[in-house]
């Protein structure tokens, strides 16, 4: 068999990083080949190096046995190779036809030959099962089918090898099916896929072989049949996986906070949370599963009291607080762990210390009188967060976004924990930091919870949900779909209530 | 403050005045003047104790608009008002200052500074709710803020109330003497020797007090806190609890009452009266200020300074006949263009190095654990 892609001693670093060091990979023609490490371990770089984003400082890169190094993506499309970014790079006003062809629109004269682009792209679809309806405007369409779009756009252009960041992190269940069937048609006509992932069941099913990074360097390359999800996930941390998992039940009688028929309309009219309504115990854990974007968001900014709720009450521990503001709610005890940490919450260009007191700095802790901010009492936390959390910094005066994203994601989650919150909204808390942080990270929950927190956990992750939550609670289209025991559920199922596939 | 603490902060201002100097002097020679002979004069006619007094005084307004920006600035607000604020500000306060004749003077100065504040922030909150209501950019609203007042108000109301005088000045409004502020000059005095014709503005100190309350509320206060999150990260900032509209409000008002204060040294300490000739500009020089002194209260002094002694020291050159005194201007402006580039240069400098020494920090413990997978 021939060798598609030979990457031999990739080396490259980043200011006090080496993010790949001396990776070999060698992808045969015609494979679905998977690379699979955890967050940091040096995958995304090894692909941008592939296609052409990022220079190496070391190392040779051969495509179809030739020697090529690339200085701009344009140049490994010229060469066959295609991209797929896990966020995608689409025009949603635009229609999937012109969304493809943009950039590579074929012409008659001074116009664009959209007769001649739809005969090619019906081909194209035809040939790979891939199925669209060309007239469409992107923005109507289900994730699926933006990602087989992306496809289509570098099979389009001539790509005979295609690289595939996680694409099914976005994905339900049912889609990911789709999107292998897909894939497997692509590898039938003899292209040749680099899937990134880290989803062990996937990768298994999915690939022909499998490459291993782990911080930086590629550790193993293996065949399917010849390893265990167990033995991938050990190669990729080096140790056994912890499974998260609730002990003894330490609900209580008191109400951290109840949501009573709540719903949420957005700008534009459209209703992203109808009649919602649970409540959380101090001492309980509850989950909320759902594939993202069915109203999770809007719960949690409805609780935070950031958008406003068009029916229905919202009470923290039996006070109604419709009404409030977002500090005033903060003030009673609202903890909170954003989805996305750059976003919602953190100053990235403030120190290490006054982000520590993000979202609490009207507490009498970290002020020393009614107007000013106590500095060495707001300091004496961020140190002890830096301790207890392990978060790895040079100190309290260091600008956030010099660390790491899970560095990060540690200080916020550490925040949050080390502030004495009840209840606390915590949205995909060990989203992006590694296998040992998640651990103490579900470690501390679990000790929270027996000491009285009421946990409101939203996650993707489903082993975090089941292994922590005495309650599930499934989101679908902004409403509440099911509540199950997650003792006795299983992932299966509750990919199928996420999908409405059991409704 | 460590020695590389303190070059961080005072090498790329000084190196962009250096680099104005150099292409000051390429203008200097490519226009046929000397050059050295053109520097000498400057440096000779701005040692003298008169130029110095003049420059701080020059100095005194730049650095109170400069602050009024820089309040708007650290939480991301562009506020370009504070043109049009300073004006309306001076002309109410000469209005109600020359209006109630005579009072006990502490009282006569309060009731004239209180007047300018509130009507500076007055004028700078409508921008403010606007951009909180109707959701109108800063920019655009301070824009058209500073056309109404000095255009509109002030020369619909100035034709209406104005005073006959001798001069052919339009002017409104004497603030009988009750109402001027003290000069420093007896004080300046004691220590050096005695002044000609100038008279150091004791609104000085005001500036100062202000420069301090300034650094004190921004980098210490809760309500500083919330304001530089919000200019950090507004999204953060909210589910902080940091309620949005009300701090852009809040951080306007306080923005324009700062800018209210910026005619004040002229009117209390030199002119009292209002005309067509009262100062204008400042506010714009003062987003310069800013610029260069990073919104730091230190820092902006410091620019406040030099530029109003650059202002001051530069008139010789028209009187010598060495060089026109737009000279100075382009100097200006080249330092600012470059003082621009070297804090974006330092700023990237730093960014890397925090971004390597946290790194190292993660690295360190596995390092080792990578070597001894190696061997």
């Amino acid at each position: 068999m021939s060798v598609a892609v030979r990457l031999k001693g990739i080396t490259k670093r980043f200011p006090g990083v080496l993010a790949n060091d001396r990776i070999d990979l060698v992808v045969e023609a015609g494979e679905i080949h998977a690379i699979c490490g955890e967050n940091g371990a040096g995958k995304s770089t090894l692909m941008k190096i592939l296609y052409g984003m990022q220079a190496p400082d070391e190392g040779s890169i051969e495509v179809l046995e030739q020697e090529r190094t690339f200085s701009s993506p344009r140049e490994a499309i010229n060469v066959g190779i295609g991209m797929v970014h896990q966020h995608f790079m689409l025009a949603d006003n635009l229609t999937v036809l012109e969304n493809v062809i943009l950039g590579a629109e074929p012409s008659k004269g001074s116009l664009i030959d959209f007769a001649t682009a739809r005969s090619r792209l019906r081909e194209l679809g035809d040939a790979y099962g891939l199925e669209l309806d060309l007239e469409d405007t992107v923005g109507t369409l289900e994730v699926g089918e933006r990602q087989r779009i992306e496809i289509i756009k570098i099979l389009y252009r001539g790509a005979r090898i295609l690289i595939l960041d996680e694409p099914t992190a976005v994905l339900v269940p049912q889609e990911v099916e789709e999107l292998f069937r897909n894939l497997r048609e692509l590898k039938a006509e003899g292209h040749t896929i680099i899937f990134i992932d880290h989803k062990l069941d996937e990768v298994l099913a999915i690939a022909d072989t499998i490459t291993v990074l782990r911080q930086g360097r590629s550790v193993a390359r293996v065949k399917p049949e010849d390893v265990t999800a167990q033995d991938l996930a050990e190669l990729m941390v080096g140790s056994e996986l912890p499974t998260p998992e609730t002990r003894e039940v330490t609900v209580t009688d008191r109400t951290a906070v109840e949501v009573k028929g709540i719903s949420v309309v957005d700008d534009t009219g459209v209703t992203r949370l109808r009649d919602v309504g649970f409540s959380v115990q101090c001492g309980e854990i509850v989950g909320v599963a759902g594939v993202e974007g069915n109203g999770q968001g809007e719960l949690v900014e409805a609780i935070l009291g950031i958008a406003p709720v068009t029916g229905g009450s919202i009470h923290l521990h039996g006070d109604d607080v419709t009404g409030w503001s977002v500090r005033q709610r903060r003030e009673a005890g609202l903890g909170y762990i954003p989805e996305d940490r750059h976003r919602r919450g953190l100053l990235l260009p403030a120190p290490v210390w006054e982000n520590g007191i993000l979202g609490h700095q009207t507490r009498n802790r970290f002020l020393s009188s009614r107007v000013w901010i106590d500095e060495d009492a707001s300091k004496d936390h961020a140190t002890n967060v830096i301790e207890r959390f392990d978060v790895r910094t040079p100190g309290v005066h260091t600008p956030v976004h010099a660390l790491s994203g899970g560095n990060q994601q540690k200080l916020v989650v550490g925040r949050e924990m080390a502030t004495d919150c009840n209840p606390l909204i915590a949205a995909h808390p060990t989203r992006g930091i590694d296998v040992g942080s998640q651990a103490a990270v579900w470690e501390d929950l679990r000790r929270a919870r027996a000491e009285g927190l009421g946990l409101l956990l939203i996650s993707a992750d489903l082993e975090e949900l089941i292994g922590l939550s005495d309650t599930l609670l499934v989101m679908l289209r902004g409403e509440i779909v099911a509540r199950l025991d997650p003792a006795k559920v299983t992932p299966r199922e509750l990919g199928a209530y996420m999908t409405g596939a059991t409704a | 403050m460590s020695w590389t603490a303190v070059r961080r902060v005072v090498g790329p201002p000084l190196a962009a005045v250096g680099l104005a100097l150099l292409v000051a002097a390429l203008v200097l020679v490519v226009s046929g003047a000397d050059a050295l002979v053109a520097f000498g004069n400057i440096w000779e006619y701005g040692s003298r104790l008169e130029t110095v007094i003049e420059s701080f005084n020059r100095a005194t307004p730049l650095y109170l608009s400069g602050i009024a920006f820089a309040i708007a600035m650290r939480m991301n607000l562009f506020q370009i008002g504070v043109e049009g604020q300073y004006i309306l500000a001076a002309f109410f306060a000469a209005y109600v200052g020359a209006g109630v004749g005579s009072l006990f003077p502490p009282l006569h100065v309060a009731l004239i500074l209180v007047t300018a504040m509130l009507v500076g922030a007055a004028w700078a909150g409508l921008a403010g709710w606007m951009k909180v209501t109707r959701n109108v950019h800063e920019v655009i609203s301070t824009i058209m803020l500073n056309a109404i007042a000095v255009a509109g108000v002030v020369s619909f109301l100035l034709g209406r109330w104005k005073i006959e005088s001798e001069s052919l000045d339009t002017r409104l409004g004497d603030i009988a003497t009750t109402g001027w502020f003290p000069s420093l000059n007896p004080i300046v005095e004691l220590v050096t020797r005695e002044i000609k014709r100038v008279e150091l503005t004791g609104f000085i100190l005001v500036a100062a007090l202000v420069g301090v309350a300034y650094h004190l509320i921004i980098n210490r206060s809760r309500l500083g806190y919330d304001l530089r999150a919000t200019g950090a990260n507004p999204w953060a900032a909210e589910a902080s609890g940091v309620p949005p509209k009300r701090t852009i409000v809040l951080a306007m008002l306080l923005s324009g009452a700062v800018a209210g204060l910026v005619g004040m040294a002229d009117l209390l300490g030199d002119q009292h009266f209002y005309s067509l000739r009262f100062p204008q500009g400042l506010g714009f020089a003062g987003i310069a200020v800013a610029l260069l002194g990073r919104n730091h209260a230190v820092g902006a002094a410091v620019a406040a300074v030099a530029f109003g002694w650059l202002e001051r020291a530069s008139g010789v050159l028209e009187v010598r006949g060495d060089a026109p005194r737009e000279i100075v201007t382009i100097m200006v402006g080249v330092i600012i263009l470059f003082a621009v580039i070297a804090y974006a240069l330092a700023q990237r400098r730093r960014r890397i190095e925090a971004a390597a020494a946290a790194s190292a920090q993660v690295a360190s413990p596995q390092a080792v654990g990578a070597e001894e997978a190696e061997t």
